[in-house]
């Protein structure tokens, strides 16, 4: 741990990891519409399709670029042979789908009877001619958002290198090519780039690209710079795979996080940014109407996403009190400089730093949140409704994760989906009828 | 391994989490990975719980793998123990016990010792059963549970109750419309003066399950689960069951003269006084003037409906019950029933034989939808799946059977089954249809699809040229009926070997449709 982190030493618990959290198979949901020419197979069991089956919902029946390799009893007695399996269900994806990248999705299943997917998709591949990218992107091991992390850091190792030919894109008061990493819809990609290239900086691309075939170009000179909190495995492999160097900074999330993310980027390349304290200094003031309304409240993270160090530190800055923030998985390193700003924001608005718990324990967090009694809970949807029935204002935690809550622009789109809570049951207050279960 | 994007019926688990936490203080622990107790957000979500979902997870992750998950099984059997001191704690094995292989019996034995709750290990196999076999199978278990154990220790009632009453089995949480049905079934049966003894699993006590002898017969109103318990009841206790639906003015009515005849069977001592209420006169006055679906067929608006071409399917019970309804009490035409419920295919046959052309058994979406586009019906009735395929099709659709979205668990009261079921099924049946003033202009634009059909497959994308004023005509038709001129138009013009359409064809097409 840097030395920065020293008061931090008392706040982080680790409880007994009995949460609430969605699969992180779930990510082949944002990922398939994200990378237009992939397709996504998940290995797995009906358990896993009917998850992604009701957890998406209606994209189901959107003509999805994503399915079901759905493994029978024969497949798990090893009395059918894998690799013939594969390449049947591949061979008819390639056929009806076309798609320039197959992305497997390993599963809990394919890693207990040790399916060897990093074997045989190399074969594969050679013998029908279609990348085949593999992540194993299981609930053994991952939680949530950190399926995207598995298979962006699969994904990785398929950019193509960085040579001296297409140095020259580059601009001349920037010394080395920038890739920045992390899935976000293309509106929000194309804001981030607008923020940096009024800072003078040019973003050569992004990992994952909109298509799969304009994956960036990585090497030992290129700079790679995380959006997203949960992407620890990717910023390792950057670094450890493909020599890049990592710019470690606080996350793009609100409009101080912005700030602090941009002002990092500038400093790496030796700019002096130009205009950010007056850009930041207005959009809180066009945030008004929202502070108002959540300013001294108090708020509680069951932790289901990893996206909670850095809504928390935004939320402190808008005057809100952290009890708790629930997280799943913590990795200090790569999110140090998020830790970093918390611990500053916590001076600087004059609050204790909150506890930080690792691998929660929803039953206990639930009597912690009994005693508090928070204004606000952002939690999964399966404690919003018994919570709300008594009378414990809930808003779920998924939305976060596929709304548009990077850069300046968006901080409005967070308070929009922290205030809606309150402002929906400050309209219903004055009937009475908060609590609604029987005792 | 099987391709595959969408299924009718859930996992295993999920029939065994449903029988559990419809049961009052019972509590389920998984044995699965994390992200796997997505049951309850479903739980929440659909059914708008405002209970917490009795259900955890033992969360088998990379140590588990290494060190395998008994300590972790029994603490969490324990400690849920003396959170909640639940009555029993159903241990629910998933997928990824199945290949684990682990001895989840022993640790449940073990668990037992050190808990107050009972502690019982869910007998289902992932890769042998589907969600409804395993809450079928789950019912019974825990029901055979309490009624040997109460049997131990003499605690079985002696005798049956003085009134007539029955025992109902199978009312579910994320049943589709379960709580209206129940609702509807205890109203129904308070009609006719016979008492409700115990309802499970919906809100059940395990301690009352001991009580289930007591009542003179059982009911199953669904097929898919609680037949295994009515079996068991049957066999053990000589408890007679009803397994027929009461779904349709003719299956209710068929439904209540069974329970007539079981009650008439009973020994003198317990005798069914049949001088209180007149079954037939009170089915007679329900059918006739309560029910308003008996006059809804005979009045003229129902004359359109002649002959009309569906398709129906779902889950065995309802789409059985639907095609004999459509067929029978409205005069429709049943091109097509089928069920996904393969493993009750066998009877599933046998109900619609001579209610419908042709069925089809498959848990396959793409099959079931290129079915409809073969058939080309007026209307679907069918899942979600199904109403999907119609949007698709511009097909109407009426939703009659699991699985199901939030919008199929109404607030408002919507029985299938009972007298007012009949009511609620006619009105879906009427609303589903494309009307008076739409068919009148269906047959002016060119009829209905009695002839061929232009493709055999949903997947076709041959598109047609369509003419700029062509187009603007197209337009000026009322949006109800565009979809399907459209199609008539194009199914004539492939006949004719036509690429470009014009006003010309168009009414070239509207003309040969009258011929």
């Amino acid at each position: 741990m840097s030395k920065n982190l020293n008061n931090f030493q008392n706040k982080f618990e680790c409880e007994t990891g009995n949460y609430h959290t969605f699969c992180p198979i779930s990510c082949v949901a944002w990922l398939y519409q994200k990378i237009e020419d992939s397709f996504f197979l998940v290995i797995g069991t009906k358990t896993c399709g009917y998850f992604l089956q009701n957890a998406l919902g209606v994209m189901i029946f959107a003509e999805p670029r994503y399915a079901m390799a759905e493994l029978e009893e024969a497949d798990i007695s090893a009395q059918l042979n894998d690799y013939k399996e594969l390449k049947r269900l591949c061979l008819q994806i390639q056929q009806d789908r076309n798609p320039s990248v197959i992305v497997w999705i390993g599963t809990c299943t394919t890693e207990i009877i040790k399916m060897d997917l990093e074997g045989m998709a190399p074969r594969l591949e050679a013998e029908i001619g279609i990348p085949i990218v593999v992540a194993r992107a299981n609930g053994l091991d991952y939680a949530f958002t950190q399926g995207e992390d598995t298979v962006l850091a699969a994904m990785a190792n398929r950019c193509p290198s960085y040579s001296l030919d297409n140095k020259n894109v580059i601009k001349v008061n920037q010394k080395a090519p920038l890739v920045l990493f992390g899935s976000l819809p293309s509106t929000v990609a194309n804001q981030l780039d607008l923020e940096l290239k009024r800072q003078g900086i040019h973003v050569s691309g992004w990992l994952p690209s909109q298509r799969y075939v304009e994956l960036p170009n990585l090497g030992e000179d290129v700079y790679v710079c995380g959006v997203n909190p949960f992407l620890s495995r990717t910023a390792m492999t950057l670094m450890r795979r493909r020599r890049c160097k990592l710019i470690g900074a606080p996350f793009p999330i609100g409009p101080d996080g912005t700030r602090a993310w941009i002002e990092k980027i500038c400093s790496v390349f030796n700019i002096i940014p130009n205009d950010l304290k007056e850009r930041e200094m207005k959009i809180w003031q066009g945030l008004e109407d929202y502070l108002k309304i959540i300013r001294g409240k108090s708020v509680f993270f069951m932790g289901d996403n990893i996206l909670e160090i850095s809504l928390a530190r935004f939320l402190i800055r808008c005057g809100m009190i952290v009890y708790e923030i629930g997280i799943p998985y913590m990795d200090k390193r790569f999110q140090s400089a998020e830790l970093a700003l918390l611990e500053q924001t916590c001076f600087e608005m004059n609050m204790p730093i909150p506890k930080i718990v690792e691998k929660p324990d929803n039953y206990y967090q639930i009597q912690r949140i009994r005693e508090l009694q928070p204004d606000l809970v952002i939690t999964g949807m399966a404690h919003c409704n018994p919570l709300e029935a008594r009378g414990v204002n809930t808003k779920w935690s998924v939305e976060f994760t596929f709304a548009q809550i990077h850069g300046f622009i968006n901080a409005r789109e967070i308070l929009e989906l922290v205030t809606r809570p309150l402002r929906r049951n400050m309209n219903l207050k004055a009937l009475g009828w908060t609590t609604l279960v029987a005792n | 391994m099987k391709l595959a994007y969408w299924m009718y019926a859930g996992p295993a688990h999920i029939g065994t989490l449903r029988v559990a936490s419809s049961f009052k203080n019972v509590h389920a622990i998984m044995h699965a990975p994390l992200g796997d107790d997505y049951f309850n957000v479903m739980r929440s979500m659909l059914e708008r719980e405002r209970d917490f979902t009795p259900v955890t997870a033992s969360i088998v992750d990379r140590h588990v793998l290494a060190r395998g998950s008994q300590e972790k099984v029994v603490e969490n059997i324990t400690r849920k123990d003396k959170e909640e001191h639940p009555d029993l704690i159903l241990l629910t094995p998933t997928c990824t016990s199945s290949i684990l292989q682990e001895d989840l019996q022993n640790f449940a034995d073990r668990a037992a010792l050190e808990s107050q709750s009972d502690v019982l290990l869910a007998d289902v196999n992932h890769y042998r059963v589907n969600e409804l076999q395993a809450a079928d199978r789950t019912l019974e278990q825990v029901v055979r549970f309490y009624l040997e154990k109460a049997k131990k220790i003499n605690q079985l009632p002696k005798n049956k109750t003085e009134k007539p009453s029955v025992n109902i089995l199978g009312i579910f949480t994320l049943g589709f419309h379960n709580n209206h049905d129940c609702r509807e079934l205890k109203r129904l049966l308070n009609d006719l003066g016979i008492e409700v003894n115990e309802v499970i699993p919906e809100g059940g006590s395990i301690q009352n399950l001991k009580n289930l002898p007591k009542a003179w017969l059982n009911i199953v109103p669904y097929r898919e689960v609680g037949l295994m318990t009515a079996v068991y009841l049957e066999k053990e206790f000589k408890m007679p069951y009803v397994d027929l639906t009461p779904m349709g003015l003719v299956e209710t009515a068929a439904f209540i003269r069974e329970i007539k005849k079981i009650l008439n069977g009973f020994d003198k001592h317990i005798q069914f006084d049949e001088s209180l209420i007149n079954f037939e006169e009170y089915i007679d006055k329900q059918t006739r003037f309560v029910s308003q679906a008996a006059w809804f067929s005979r009045s003229i608006d129902c004359q359109n409906l002649t002959g009309k071409k569906t398709v129906v399917f779902g889950d065995a019970t309802h789409s059985v019950s639907m095609t004999k309804i459509l067929t029978r009490e409205m005069g429709l035409r049943v091109v097509c029933a089928g069920t996904y419920c393969k493993h009750d295919a066998d009877w599933f046959r046998e109900q619609v034989f001579g209610f419908c052309d042709e069925v089809l058994i498959t848990d396959d979406h793409t099959q079931v939808a290129d079915m409809i586009a073969r058939l080309e019906p007026a209307a679907i009735f069918g899942t979600q799946m199904e109403r999907h395929v119609g949007k698709r099709l511009d097909i109407p659709c009426g939703v009659i059977s699991a699985p199901v979205h939030i919008q199929n668990f109404p607030l408002g009261y919507r029985p299938f089954l009972g007298y007012e079921g009949t009511n609620q099924i006619a009105d879906l049946v009427y609303n589903s249809f494309t009307l008076g003033m739409e068919d009148h202009l269906l047959e002016i634009f060119g009829g209905h699809d009695n002839k061929e059909v232009i493709t055999k497959s949903l997947s076709t994308d041959f598109s047609f040229q369509w003419s700029q004023d062509a187009l603007l005509e197209l337009g000026k038709i009322p949006g109800f009926v565009r979809g399907k001129v459209k199609r008539n138009t194009e199914k004539f013009a492939r006949e004719n070997g036509i690429n470009q359409i014009t006003i010309d064809v168009m009414y070239a097409a509207k003309e040969s449709a009258g011929t």
